[in-house]
């Protein structure tokens, strides 16, 4: 009955562009789609369950994007949990699979976030007149203040320095030096991160993810279907989902949603900590990297700082994250968890080239969506080389 | 600081007009479940732990220590642009639930996690309401 196993990814591909005024969020969502689909040698004619969400559709967002594609799916979903949306979709589109409610999955994103301008991390404010921010909105929380009191109650609890959230940043400044589509290549050090000035203390500028435009595109399969296709197979080992809220009033800051959605995925898949060659993870501020590395149990609760130091993390360390310079160098357009399953798709099938993890065989993907001291979730899958 | 914060009114719904109605009052009305005892906040008008509909307020001490916190430095929203620096955290109630709210009335380079700190109301009323928003100051 498991779908273990039983469900691939077969086409990825990463929109190029950074920057796309003259774009609108469809037109990057179809460009995507052509990409994806080209991949693995599949037409749009194939395609019979879409699955979207983006920074602006609404309730009907993924029917308007049918239209726009001239699409009929017989199986639609719109989930919207925030920037792991597009990995809880692959979990939902190999239920769907594997359930028999379509074969040919295609999950899009596009944003145009950072031509439009949007202040996604200081900028939102507000709440308006709704009773169920009332309790967030008279403070003054921003999305960076909301990391923030996560990164501040850390450092408390366990001594985490700034310097060792700063060797984040700079890891995957390095990465992107290797992406030649990364929007940051130019590399830094642990003192220019600790020298950008101070959005919300603890954090830095430069522990903040980039804003850019971009969009992705995954075409999902069974994997029965996907040897048939163009690309090396990239199977589904396992999945896991998680909400993380305030409780009835005693939010613990420091056990994330990927605690739950983790130990389900590497339990489903049957792997361990130390089977999983490298990681793509949401990378919205450094802490938020630093926390789901100790949730998703690659370390223990307290020991994320010292683990992060030392080039762990880094290409040619014991666990890469994010070869591709990740949210905080290559690339933030408002929701960044497609491109952790395109990143790792193509690291498994090893064509990455200068920033390739050698002898990839197993990653572990994960999506935070939302904001971490407020409301967030999690989404994980372990994804191998067939 | 050196402009003060200018908190929204915040919107109320019936389920949650008991606690802003309160910080009117210069109370924080807090609920227990009057079957299981859980005491549960935000307000709302089931029991989230056995789904009881004998929800019973009680007023709150007031009386907390800082949880965590942030120095706000940049926010580009009109009322919170202008006070710059200034401190959002979770406040401990000795009640038991934490609240996101600031810290106020002293530098914010003084505040530390674990800080024992005491309510402060800032009424915002306008043409309907009659609330406040609860911050906090050293105690
Ligand atoms: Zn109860």
């Amino acid at each position: 009955m498991t779908l273990s196993g039983q469900i691939a990814i077969a086409g990825v591909y990463e929109h190029p562009t950074r920057w796309a005024p003259e774009k609108t969020e469809f037109q990057i969502m179809a460009e995507c789609a052509r990409g994806a689909l080209r991949d693995c040698g599949l037409s749009l004619d194939d395609v019979d369950g879409l699955f979207a969400a983006s920074m602006s559709m609404g309730a009907m967002g993924v029917c308007n994007l049918a239209e726009y594609l001239n699409l009929k799916p017989r199986h639609l979903d719109g989930t919207n949990i925030g920037g792991s949306s597009f990995v809880a979709h692959v979990s939902h589109a190999a239920a769907a699979i594997h359930a028999g409610l379509c074969e040919v999955a295609l999950i899009l994103y596009g944003s145009t976030a950072a031509s439009n301008a949007l202040a996604i991390g200081t900028g939102l404010g507000g709440g308006g007149r709704d009773p169920a921010q009332a309790f967030v909105s008279p403070y003054g929380m921003t999305t960076v203040g909301s990391y923030a009191l996560v990164a501040q109650r850390h450092m408390h609890e366990y001594g985490t320095t700034s310097e060792q959230l700063a060797e984040i940043a700079v890891t995957m400044r390095r990465h992107a030096a290797l992406n030649p589509e990364a929007k940051m290549r130019a590399p830094i050090e642990v003192a220019d991160v600790l020298a950008s000035r101070v959005i919300s203390e603890p954090l830095h500028l430069l522990d903040c993810c980039i804003i850019s435009d971009g969009g992705g595109a995954v075409v999902v399969t069974s994997a029965e279907r996907a040897r048939d296709l163009a690309r090396p197979v990239v199977l589904l080992q396992g999945c896991g989902e998680a909400v993380c809220h305030q409780e009835v009033g005693a939010p613990d800051l420091l056990t994330i949603a990927a605690s739950q959605s983790g130990a389900q995925a590497l339990g489903m898949a049957g792997v361990s900590h130390d089977d999983v060659d490298l990681c793509t993870i949401y990378d919205s501020f450094t802490i938020t990297l630093l926390l789901t590395l100790e949730n998703l149990g690659f370390c223990k609760p307290g020991e994320g700082g010292a683990f992060v130091e030392g080039g762990r993390i880094g290409l040619g360390g014991a666990l890469p994250v994010n070869p591709d310079g990740g949210g905080l160098s290559s690339n933030h357009p408002g929701m960044r968890g497609i491109f952790l399953v395109i990143e790792a798709a193509r690291q498994l099938r090893g064509e990455c080239s200068e920033r390739q993890v050698e002898g990839a065989e197993v990653a572990m993907v994960h999506g935070t969506g939302g904001t971490l001291g407020i409301l967030h979730t999690g989404a994980t899958l372990v994804l191998a080389r067939a | 600081m050196a402009v003060e914060l200018q908190h929204p009114v915040p919107a109320a719904s019936w389920e949650t007009r008991a606690w802003w109605e309160g910080c009117g009052r210069g109370e924080l009305v807090l609920q227990r479940c009057g079957a299981c005892g859980k005491v549960q906040h935000k307000p709302r008008a089931v029991c989230a732990t056995c789904l009881s509909s004998e929800i019973e307020h009680f007023v709150a001490s007031g009386r907390g220590q800082v949880y965590t916190f942030t120095v706000t430095h940049q926010n580009q929203a009109p009322g919170f642009r202008e006070a710059c620096p200034y401190v959002l955290a979770y406040v401990e109630l000795e009640e038991g639930p934490r609240l996101l709210t600031n810290v106020i009335g002293c530098d914010p380079g003084e505040v530390s996690v674990g800080m024992p700190v005491v309510v402060d109301f800032a009424p915002v009323d306008d043409e309907r309401e009659a609330f406040a928003v609860p911050r906090f100051r050293p105690a």
